[in-house]
């Protein structure tokens, strides 16, 4: 779990990590400001804080897409350079291509990194069959609905099998009663896996819900507030949400936010 | 309401306005040269398939349109794919285009004829050019249609720049494509006609210029109905390639740009 205490370095490292978006008119935008926590191998992190706090910011930077800024960013002790094979990514919204059709969607890692799809057929079927999905490999998403949409999402995250998986308000556009089988299937995935995941998420009870850790960030400009452990035992249950320990954690993230009202669930 | 109605309907309101036309042209006894009745522009079109002269005539103008439509929509791809891609060029030789996109081609149908000769030749030149426009506008604009998260996906999966474009912004870009081809292949029927009436030895426009001068107006009207039908004939050949090509449009945003 926690791995920092090994010899080996964290799977992510982030050391007084700064990041301001160069002015397009008037000031520069401060989205990160002195941003330092690790995720050990194997440790499922969610990261909770309001809109513009800068979560995605920091997920991008993670995934390679945006160039670091000042500070230390590392995944497995070398310093974040662009994007690696070795990481998944899930966005908010499925971002599914229109022309490819479902099979054809999850395997679009496989066809970026040359792999080879014959490899990964099986691996395909199976991750499919997993997420209920079995049935509309031949289908194309817009024959599909938002929640299935965002399962190929999952699934296509998965197919290459990243060590790291990134996942950006994955279910913040579904409805209640998806996003907690969505929450249970993903734990469902995860566990046993040896897969690290970093998810952000706009929702406490999902926060605390899904992490061994909850990284809770403030805006203006984006910083940590504090990190807080969950210890509630695994596999989790819908039914824990009804317990103390539950509503003393999600209480214990609610305070930081005051009556601000910027949280909805 | 159904399909099959909606037809009927269609077909219904074709036949009555045709009998509207004919019974006011008779009961008003309007000059055959001034507005024909259908009955004559049907015998004119009968005959004009019997002596060959129509077929003959339809099959050079059908040519140019063709022939046209393909160089300006290929010329409007491969143009519109490096501004789309370079933007230094849509900076430095766009507005170029658009400057010669404003000068009317009729007016520099002329000078394509005096160039090109009084053959076809000529005439696949003005269509070309004005075909060419649409499809270039349209094929610069879709190459901008991928949304920023598709891109970022593909960039987070190690993706180069060249599997970005083959994999997200061309099949992105493909509705637009359509689009432009769509408006092209219509402009490019109005070319050719426009280039045959400025100087030439054959085509259906040729063939109205003929008529007209002889006053033969239920020949020009025949005419008329043909250039029509060839003109739905090939919106509907590129409607029908786009709905297989772009299959995943079940809702297409017909936006038209630079008709
Ligand atoms: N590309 C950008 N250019 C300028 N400012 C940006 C850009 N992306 C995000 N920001 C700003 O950075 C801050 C953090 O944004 P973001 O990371 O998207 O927050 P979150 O995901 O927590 O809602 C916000 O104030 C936002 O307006
Ligand atoms: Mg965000």
């Amino acid at each position: 779990m926690n791995a920092a205490a090994g010899l080996a370095p964290p799977l992510i490292r982030a050391r007084h990590l700064f990041k301001t978006y160069p002015a397009r008119d008037g000031t520069p935008v401060a989205a990160l400001s002195d941003v330092s926590f690790h995720v050990g191998h194997g440790e499922f992190v969610t990261v909770v804080g309001p809109s513009g706090c800068g979560k995605s910011t920091l997920l991008r930077m993670i995934c390679g897409i945006l160039p670091a800024g000042e500070g230390e960013l590392a995944l497995r002790g070398a310093p974040v350079t662009g994007p690696s094979a070795s990481v998944g990514v899930v966005f908010q919204s499925p971002v599914l291509l229109a022309w490819r059709s479902v099979l054809d969607n999850v395997l679009l890692p496989i066809d970026v990194q040359r792999r080879g799809r014959t490899a990964y057929l099986p691996r395909a079927r199976e991750l499919l069959a997993m997420a209920g999905l079995s049935q509309f490999e031949g289908k194309y998403p817009h024959e599909l609905s938002g929640g299935m949409q965002q399962r190929v999402a999952i699934v296509r995250a998965l197919i290459h099998d990243p060590d790291l998986l990134l996942m950006d308000e994955p279910f913040g556009a579904l409805d209640a009663m998806t996003r907690e089988q969505m929450n249970l299937d993903l734990l469902r995935l995860w566990r046993g896996s040896g897969k690290t995941v970093m998810l952000v998420t706009h929702s406490i009870p999902e926060a605390v819900f899904l992490a061994d850790r909850v990284i809770v960030m403030s805006p203006r400009p984006g910083r940590i507030s504090e990190i807080v452990t969950v210890d509630l035992p695994r596999p989790r249950r819908l039914a824990m949400m009804a317990t103390a320990e539950f509503g003393r954690l999600t209480e214990t993230i609610r305070a930081h936010f005051g009556a601000h009202g910027e949280f909805d669930a | 309401m159904t399909r099959a109605p909606t037809w009927l309907l269609s077909a219904i309101l074709a036949v009555v306005l045709l009998a509207l036309w004919e019974g006011a042209v008779r009961l008003f006894a309007i000059p055959v040269i001034v507005i024909p009745p259908p009955s004559a522009v049907a015998a004119a079109l009968w005959q004009g398939f019997g002596n060959g002269e129509l077929v003959a005539n339809f099959w050079i103008t059908l040519a140019e349109v063709v022939l046209g439509f393909i160089a300006g929509a290929a010329f409007g791809l491969v143009a519109g794919a490096l501004i789309g891609l370079f933007p230094l060029l849509e900076r430095t030789l766009y507005p170029y285009i658009v400057a010669f996109q404003t000068v009317p081609k009729v007016a520099i149908a002329p000078i394509f004829v005096v160039w090109f000769g009084f053959g076809i030749a000529s005439k696949v030149v003005i269509t070309a050019t004005i075909a060419f426009f649409p499809v270039l506008a349209n094929t610069i604009m879709g190459l901008r249609a991928a949304p920023a998260e598709q891109v970022d996906l593909m960039l987070a999966l190690t993706a180069s720049r060249w599997q970005v474009l083959r994999m997200v912004r061309f099949p992105q870009a493909l509705p637009y494509v359509f689009v432009g081809l769509d408006v092209a292949i219509v402009l490019a029927v109005i070319g050719a006609i426009v280039g045959e009436f400025v100087g030439a030895q054959g085509g259906l426009g040729f063939l109205i210029l003929q008529h007209d001068f002889n006053f033969d107006m239920p020949g020009v009207f025949a005419i008329l109905v043909l250039l029509s039908a060839l003109g739905t004939g090939l919106h509907w050949i590129v409607t029908a390639t786009q709905r297989r090509v772009v299959f995943w449009l079940h809702d297409p945003a017909h936006r038209t740009i630079g008709a």
